[in-house]
């Protein structure tokens, strides 16, 4: 908070000496900007800030049931198999993990006051849960299914073909969950996955940019003018992340 | 209780495109200008900086630069019949927050629309005899012509990358032919092109078209605008759309105006401060004042002679709902204007697959396409068609990120093992021909206030009721089968046609052209404001932005926003401040 109030004194010491009309008392919780362009030294937010705690496979807010059914789902959406790592190698459990604690998990830039009704398919979210409410209830609630299918104690250890026609079976809306809405969550659980797959590494998902590798993008590259006019040409770069690519850092170095 | 500010020459609510212009035009003029933000400072070194722009996680599916809609939403419902809720989450459009606005994850598609587009109810009434019942579309009240000038203008200050189609009425090789006519070229040659640009402009001449490149507000070459900001060639990382450019490379509100009109002495900025209403006298027909809150909940009234209304369409539209000036829309009786007219964009694609050409669609930018304009506005008959209107199609190579952008071939499903081969197979070799729709206005389609649900401040959120009609689903049908031709026509291994199909849907990304609710016009029963963008029943209140769009055309709508906010602005210099009232 202390660098919040240096540009007001500026501009309010400026504005003053100038013999400005506006008054300057009354805009504390404003930034008020004249004569400047507030520029403040060390403000950029960089996207490492909030995801040091990404290095590793501590989970941050999965319980452990909860975590064997992310692992074991995500294993499924995007498998691993003859092309390379799927999507659990990629990390992408860690990283929906990651996001559910975060400011994501609790949707924080939702609208979520009510009244809450289900509404049309063409008014979108409207669950009254935040993803980490959606993914605690859900996982909880299609884990006491299977155990009452009973042909596994939970999801995470039913066959795969199994976890397949469960999944398959939330994506068509079809499993009637005390609370979760299936299709609801299967959705949200996908685009997490997918997201955990091709996002930015410093997220923990993308585990040595497997995927960005297995479809050939090439990340946070900064410069293409060299290759717009070569036309059907392979980019011959590997991929970049945000920090970086894993061969720029020293040995023994962990960032 | 509102503690009173001293009073200021103009103030403007909201800062982005229309706030930097006005702000610009009027401190040139002499005006103590104010502009109140109620997002923060945002700006290219500290918020979107080249070394951790290009995060696809972070700016567009955890909404970095959009609203807050925990702040503010609006409810939606596709008609009168069903109960309007709230949009909890983005999907649809993406209105902008903080300094810039919108404007700042704009991908640069910078158009002006065509001189028939302007007078679209005379014009398509005397071609084609009639309109369709309940379709409420008017003529602008200003020309193409008139406008001309201030298109010119916006294009030269952001540096518009393009081909001329028509220099002063000769026609331009290699440019749209269908354009107006304008008084000099594009400030910048344009884009270099890759590959599926390229490949679609060959198909589309193959079939006789025209194709031209995407008029664009990413550099083609380094570029110092009249006002002698600086802008640096674009280097196509393919992160335009949804994000803030760590280049200088897309023109943006930061980019072109900000940097002179902030250090000017006669201008003052105030982010974190909401505009809640504005406040009139006691004959209602003069703004005095607006109240506004800061970051720490304290309210203010600030009082100003001129008030600009510089927002985003729907908030504009809603702050005029809640200051109680002008009269609200009613869909039933047809009455009243606050919020008639909202319209949308309809767009539609068609994927195409190759085996035997690498596309490399990461190359890209926000305005980089190659496209075609004979199906667009009436440069088509469509006598028979049982619709008017039309929209540009081609190939815009925005970039290749793959959490967005993973197409697959027909019946291919939508996760496992198939899913990843059909990603790892088609990813490189894959690109869309799109098409870009108008939307006509119609009787049904409105903005107002939601009876029930409310924002934080507790006020009530703007409610939207709107549905494609048949006049949209008809010409976005025939928008797609020309696509399709097209998209065959570039010889690729296979093709999949993804209509736009049933009830407008909040959910996938669309566009962010919202438009209307505040329509411009020349007559005070069916406009909200005349046609020099001037509130009818407050003549100290302009209201700038899309919402004075009476329909939308089938272009993206930030040039026409921009031309007429140099417009209106010209107006108030000319002719307002020598004579405050009404202009017409």
């Amino acid at each position: 908070m202390t660098t919040d109030s240096a540009p007001v004194r500026i501009t309010r010491r400026r504005l003053l000496s100038a013999g400005a009309v506006l008054p300057v008392a009354a805009t504390a919780a404003s930034q008020l900007i004249r004569r400047d362009m507030p520029w403040q030294e060390g403000t950029a937010a960089e996207p490492t800030a909030a995801t040091q705690a990404s290095q590793g496979n501590q989970y941050a807010f999965l319980a452990a049931a909860e975590a064997a059914f992310v692992e074991a789902a995500v294993a499924r959406i995007i498998p691993h198999d003859e092309l390379g790592p799927g999507a659990l190698e990629a990390g992408a459990a860690v990283f929906i993990d990651r996001q559910l604690a975060g400011e994501f998990g609790r949707g924080e830039r939702w609208y979520m006051q009510g009244p809450w009704a289900k509404g049309e398919k063409t008014q979108g979210y409207q669950t009254r849960m935040t993803p980490a409410n959606l993914y605690r209830a859900a996982i909880r609630e299609i884990d006491a299914a299977v155990g009452h299918e009973g042909k596994a104690a939970s999801f995470a250890k039913l066959a795969v073909a199994e976890q397949d026609r469960w999944l398959k079976d939330l994506e068509d809306g079809k499993p009637q969950l005390p609370t979760a809405d299936a299709k609801t969550f299967f959705t949200m659980l996908l685009q997490n996955t997918l997201e955990g797959f091709w996002s930015d590494p410093v997220y923990g998902g993308n585990r040595d940019m497997a995927g960005w590798k297995l479809i050939g993008f090439p990340g946070a590259h900064y410069d293409y003018t060299a290759y717009v006019g070569k036309h059907g040409e392979a980019f011959p770069l590997p991929p970049t992340g945000l920090g970086g690519r894993p061969a720029w850092r020293k040995e023994g170095s962990n960032g | 209780m509102a503690e009173r500010l001293p009073p200021v020459d103009a103030l403007l609510v909201g800062f982005g495109w229309t706030g930097a212009i006005l702000g610009q035009e009027l401190t040139d003029a002499g005006l103590n200008v104010l502009a109140l933000e109620r997002g923060a400072w945002r700006d290219t070194p500290t918020d979107f900086a080249p070394t951790f722009a290009q995060d696809e996680l972070r700016y567009y599916f955890r909404h970095e630069l959009f609203e807050r809609l925990s702040h503010e939403t609006l409810t939606v419902r596709n008609n009168i019949g069903q109960t309007a809720l709230p949009m909890r989450q983005l999907g649809s459009f993406l209105p902008g927050s903080n300094v810039g606005g919108a404007g700042v994850h704009w991908n640069g598609q910078t158009w002006r629309f065509l001189p028939s587009d302007f007078v679209a109810h005379s014009h398509n009434l005397q071609r084609y005899g009639k309109l369709q019942q309940d379709m409420t579309i008017q003529d602008w009240g200003v020309s193409y012509d008139e406008l001309e000038p201030h298109y010119d203008r916006f294009e030269y200050i952001c540096g518009i990358s393009g081909q001329a189609g028509n220099l002063r009425g000769a026609i331009q090789a290699g440019g749209n032919p269908f354009e107006g006519p304008r008084a000099r070229p594009y400030p910048n040659p344009p884009m270099a092109m890759s590959y599926p640009p390229t490949l679609f402009a060959e198909a589309a001449r193959s079939l006789g078209y025209k194709p031209f490149p995407q008029p664009s507000a990413n550099m083609s070459q380094a570029y110092t605008n009249p006002l002698g900001v600086q802008l640096g060639p674009c280097t196509y990382c393919g992160f335009c759309e949804k994000f803030g450019c760590g280049n200088y490379s897309k023109a943006t509100a930061q980019t072109t105006i900000l940097p002179v009109l902030m250090r000017k002495p006669n201008f003052t900025l105030r982010t974190e401060s909401e505009v809640l209403k504005i406040n009139l006298d006691s004959t209602g027909k003069r703004a005095v004042s607006v109240t506004y809150v800061d970051a720490a909940g304290r309210e203010y009234e600030q009082p100003a002679d001129l008030i600009v209304l510089t927002a985003y369409i729907l908030h504009n539209v809603r702050l005029l709902l809640l200051s109680g000036i002008g009269k609200p829309y009613d869909p039933v009786a047809g009455t009243g204007v606050v919020g008639r007219n909202y319209a949308y964009q309809i767009t539609s694609s068609v994927n195409v697959f190759y085996d035997d050409k690498l596309l490399n669609p990461f190359i890209g930018a926000g305005a980089h396409g190659m496209l075609i304009d004979e199906f667009n506005g009436d440069n088509f008959d469509h006598s028979g068609l049982g619709f008017i209107g039309g929209g540009f199609i081609g190939i815009v190579q925005t970039g290749g990120r793959p959490i967005e952008m993973h197409a697959t071939p027909e019946g291919t499903p939508k996760w496992g093992s198939a899913f990843k081969k059909a990603i790892a197979r088609n990813y490189l070799r894959s690109t869309s021909v799109v098409t870009h729709g108008a939307v006509m206005s119609h009787r049904g389609n409105y903005l107002d206030l939601d009876p029930t649900y409310r924002d934080v401040y507790g006020r009530p959120l703007l409610r939207m009721t709107f549905d494609f009609t048949d006049n949209e689903h008809k010409m976005s049908d025939y928008l797609t089968d020309k696509a399709t031709d097209l998209a065959k026509a570039m010889k690729p291994r296979e093709i999949k046609v993804n209509k736009r199909q049933g009830s407008w849907d909040v959910v996938p990304y669309q566009t962010t052209h919202n438009t209307g609710g505040a329509v411009m016009g020349t007559d005070p029963s069916t406009s909200v404001v005349n046609r020099y963008l001037q509130s009818w029943d407050v003549s100290n209140l302009f209201v700038l932005g899309s919402g004075a769009f009476p329909q939308n055309p089938g272009y993206n709508p930030t040039g026409t926003v921009a031309a007429l906010a140099y417009w209106a602005a010209d107006a108030i210099r000319t002719r307002y401040l020598k004579a405050p009232g009404p202009l017409a």
